[in-house]
This record gives C-alpha cells, sequence and structure tokens, in this order.
C-alpha cells in the first residue's frame, strides 16, 4: 500500500497552514502505510543561504558542536536548528556539495536527508501521527509540501526506506508502488556512478530521476522517461523548488485523486485524505490519468 | 426517512442497521450524511431500502448488492457495487477504478466517467457510463452489458466471453479478440431499454457494439499470441 499526499498553494494567505493542513491529511492516510512516514516541506529561502537537513540515529552525540565544527571545515559561517533526530544546517549558497563532503568526515553516521535552498526532509520510523508530532510539522509553513506513509513491501522497515527521496537540490520524490526491475536498474546505475545506498526500490527511482537530469534532461523529460524505463506499479508525486508533479504508471492501479480550486492543488491516495481542506466541495476533483506527466508551478 | 450521521455513529453501526433489513420487503429510506470519503459504505445489502449518500465515498461503496437502491450524491472511490447481485447503484460523479467487478445483476449507472478496469469480469451486470471509461475495461467480462455514452479508454473487452459492449463515441483501442459487431434490432430494445433506466438522454442508433470474437475460447495453438 503506501499513502502519499501533496499539497501546492496558489493563495499565499494559507502558507501558514501548510503544516497544519498536510498533517491532517497524513494522518487520514495511516491505514495505508503505519511503518513509517515523512515529509518534504519547502519553507522560507534565505538570500545567499542554503539548508542541509540531516538525521541522525544518535542525534545528542551527532548535532552537539557539530555547527562549530562545520563552520571550520568550511572556513564560514554555519548555524544549525535541531528537531528531534533531524537537524537543519544553514551553509552560505553553493557550499553545498562541500558541506556534504565534510559532514561525511565530521559525522560519518549521520545522513543527508535533502539540500536546497526551501527544502527541508523529515521521515522516521512510527506513526504518521507521532512522525508528524516529533518534527512539529503542524508548526510548519511554506509554500508547497508532499508527505508519505509507509507500509513496506521491498525492504526493511527503516529510516533510510522512509519517503520523501531526495533527487537533487531541492528536488523530493515519494512513491506508492513497487518496482520490479530495480536490481537491474540499481546496478546499471552504479557502473554509471550513481550512488545508491539501501537496497530500497523507490531510492532507485529517485536516483533514476537525478541521473536523467544530470544528463540534461527536465524533470518532465525524467519523468517522461519513468514511463519507459521502470518496471512495475508507482505513482509518484515529486516536488521542486517552485513546482509540483504527477505521474502515474500505465496500469494505474494504485489510487490516486487530486483536487484544484483558486487556493491549491492536492494530491491524495484517497479522497478522505482531502476532505478537510477549504472549499473541496466546489473544488474540481479528478482522477489522473495514467501514463500522463501533470506539473505545476508557481 | 432516516438520517445517519456517519462521521458522528461509524461505519459498523450503519451497516448492522441496514443490513438488519435484510430478508424484509420493507421500503424504508434512509440518508447518509458526512460520508467523507470512507470505504464501505451500504455493503451487503438485501432488501429494497433506499439509500442516498450525500456526498462522495472511498473503497467498495454498495458492494454485493442485492435489491437495494444506492444513490451516491458524488464520487466514489475503487469498486464501487463491486459483485452486485440485483438492485441499483446510481452515481452522480465520477467512478474510480473497477467499478462492478464481477457483478452477476442489477444495474450500475456512473453519471461521470468511470476510470480503469469498469466491469471487469463482469457475469450479468448491466452498467451504463454517461461519460468515458478507462483503459482495459470488461476485461474477461461473461455476461451482462456495458454502455458508454462517452469514448473508451484501451484495450477493450480484453478476452471477454459473452458481455455486450455499447460505445456512442471512440474506442481507443480493443483487446485480445474483441471486435465490433452488427446491431441488430434486439440490441437496439437491450440498449433503449438501459437507456431509459439510466435516465441517459441518448439514441440507441448513435451507439456501436463490441463483443467477443469467440476465437480464443479454447486452446488453439495458432493463437499462442494472443493469450
Amino acid at each position: 500500500m503506501c499513502g502519499i499526499v501533496g499539497l501546492f498553494l496558489k493563495d499565499k494567505t494559507l502558507e501558514p497552514k501548510l503544516g497544519d493542513m498536510l498533517t491532517d491529511m497524513l494522518i487520514t492516510m495511516t491505514d495505508r502505510g503505519p511503518d513509517s512516514a515523512g515529509i518534504a516541506i519547502y519553507g522560507s529561502e534565505a538570500e545567499g543561504r542554503t539548508k542541509l537537513t540531516v538525521q541522525s540515529d544518535a542525534p545528542d552525540a551527532a548535532f552537539d558542536g557539530l555547527d562549530g565544527a562545520l563552520a571550520e571545515a568550511l572556513s564560514t559561517d554555519v548555524s544549525i536548528r535541531v528537531i528531534d533526530t533531524h537537524a537543519v544546517l544553514d551553509v552560505p549558497a553553493g557550499k553545498s556539495e562541500e558541506a556534504r563532503a565534510a559532514l561525511a568526515e565530521l559525522r560519518p553516521g549521520m545522513r543527508v536527508m535533502s539540500a536546497g535552498d526551501t527544502i527541508e526532509i523529515y521521515k522516521e520510523v512510527g506513526l504518521p501521527e507521532k512522525v508528524a508530532e516529533r518534527f512539529d510539522v503542524r508548526g510548519m509553513s511554506g509554500t508547497h509540501g508532499i508527505g508519505h506513509t509507509r507500509m513496506a513491501t521491498e525492504s526493511a522497515v527503516t529510516t533510510e526506506g522512509a519517503h520523501p527521496f531526495s533527487t537533487g537540490s531541492d528536488q523530493c520524490l515519494v512513491h506508492n508502488g513497487s518496482l520490479s526491475n530495480h536490481n537491474s536498474l540499481r546496478r546499471k546505475l552504479q557502473r554509471d556512478g550513481v550512488r545508491i545506498e539501501s537496497q530500497n526500490d523507490t531510492e532507485v527511482g529517485a536516483a533514476y530521476l537525478t541521473w536523467k537530469m544530470q544528463h540534461g534532461a527536465t524533470l518532465g523529460e525524467a519523468l517522461e522517461g519513468t514511463l519507459e524505463d521502470l518496471d512495475g506499479f508507482f505513482n509518484f508525486v515529486v516536488g521542486t523548488k517552485d513546482g509540483f508533479g504527477v505521474v502515474r504508471d500505465p496500469i494505474a492501479c494504485k489510487p490516486a485523486v487530486m483536487a484544484e480550486t483558486d487556493q491549491y492543488v492536492a494530491f491524495g491516495s484517497e479522497y478522505r485524505a482531502l476532505v478537510n481542506l477549504p472549499g473541496i466541495e466546489d473544488a474540481r476533483v479528478w482522477e489522473p490519468e495514467p501514463a500522463t506527466v501533470y506539473f505545476w508551478n508557481h | 426517512m432516516q438520517t445517519y450521521d456517519l462521521e458522528a455513529n461509524g461505519l459498523r453501526g450503519l451497516n448492522s442497521a441496514l443490513q438488519e433489513l435484510n430478508g424484509s420487503s420493507n421500503k424504508t429510506a434512509w440518508e447518509i450524511v458526512n460520508p467523507k470519503g470512507s470505504h464501505a459504505i451500504a455493503v451487503g445489502l438485501n432488501s429494497p431500502v433506499e439509500v442516498t449518500v450525500k456526498g462522495s465515498t472511498g473503497y467498495y461503496c454498495a458492494g454485493m448488492n442485492q435489491q437495494a437502491t444506492v444513490r451516491v450524491e458524488g464520487s466514489v472511490g475503487p469498486g464501487v457495487a463491486e459483485n452486485m447481485m440485483s438492485g441499483t447503484v446510481i452515481v452522480e460523479g465520477d467512478a474510480s477504478q473497477y467499478a462492478g467487478a464481477t457483478g452477476h445483476g442489477g444495474l450500475l449507472v456512473i453519471k461521470g466517467n468511470a476510470s480503469s478496469r469498469c466491469g471487469i469480469s463482469m457475469k450479468g451486470i448491466d452498467i451504463v457510463v454517461h461519460g468515458n471509461i478507462g483503459h482495459m475495461c470488461a476485461f474477461m467480462g461473461q455476461a451482462g452489458n456495458l454502455v458508454v455514452l462517452g469514448d473508451a479508454g484501451d484495450a477493450l473487452g480484453d478476452s471477454c466471453y459473452e458481455a455486450r459492449f455499447f460505445v456512442r463515441g471512440s474506442v481507443k483501442s480493443l483487446g485480445a479478440d474483441c471486435i465490433e459487431k452488427e446491431m441488430r434490432p434486439e440490441h437496439i430494445e437491450i440498449l433503449k431499454d438501459l437507456l431509459a433506466r439510466a435516465g441517459a438522454d441518448a439514441k440507441p442508433e448513435e451507439f456501436k457494439r463490441y463483443g467477443s470474437a469467440r476465437q480464443l475460447y479454447n486452446f488453439d495453438v495458432d493463437n499462442a499470441q494472443a493469450y
């Protein structure tokens, strides 16, 4: 199974409520995915700065003095905001890759969840309600966000198996379904130098998109490519700095509902996830077509 | 008329109250408010009760229906009227995948569009869709009628047996062993009756009929590619 929710706001007055609305949507999808949950939120942006969201299974030790150590390694100013097992590191724009390399040295067990100007990814094992509570997702504001509730089929129930997956700077992917050619595709991508860390099928999907875009494809073209190169079942919802996209495999057996009003575009694995959104009674509600890429941009 | 607030009183209470009427000839009317996309609303009914759902539903609404009339004033999730035996289910909005799957009888009317696999493995149910239908509809359809006022998606009637398909618009592609067939007077009569019962404003003469070419009924090595 698995549940996906997504919300792309057109009405700026709703931005302070993004986390609150997404949390309700996410909790509604608990019975589709009680193993673990995650959320990608596109929040505020600071001029000349970029954010790295990191996660550690031993956060106290990992985050203690991390800002100072990273600042020293990069010879620049770094600030840190710790939220439970995650921390958001704020570094000067353009220092993201250097920071990643330094973090791998400084804290080898720590994982980078996302990097970008506005994106922050939070994900953990546990009931969606508990996960949202730990990171206080309700209190988050932003322009758009994507959430996922996981019922594991292809790999173990772990933090790194949870969604969303980062696919590049300010980009993320969530998946409902299962890919059947992920082992052969993983080998092919790894031979091409793409770093894939887990046995998870979705990570391969995410790496595929990254790889396509590194080779010059736009996100739209990379999504089109999934229809040819990925075998299996998938509903993908992707986020970019200012956009939000959806694609379903040609068989389209995984459920999907979308709603659009003047205020927002919303995605839910089921209509239940959308019922409490403002003005849903008058929204245009439809099922996205199979093998069709949908995209919205700010 | 009895009103049931699904959000306040829960799904089990609703289905057990409706199923208590099973076996009676009592024509009571029920209205369900606040469905909010819930699953399995009004399933397993077996009496001539009239149920109106005031809003959209999730998976498996009106499944296994017998005798009852269930009207949904909204859209429905996957598997509406699955395995219906008799009675009527009317959806004012759209239906998600496998609407009316494996249905043995009764009438399913969808006033909007139905998505993929509508009428899959249908066994006698009549389905009238006022809008369009998606891909793989009526796969392995054995008996009954699927009427579509709009267009049909890919692979209509793949591997079908004796179910009949009437489509007014275009058919993107026909499935294995499904062909266009001659519309004879008896088919016009069937269609006229179904359109009238489904409240559809269309002329039977505007439709084309499709059905099984009967080439895959028995194994034939020359058809190995098509199985």
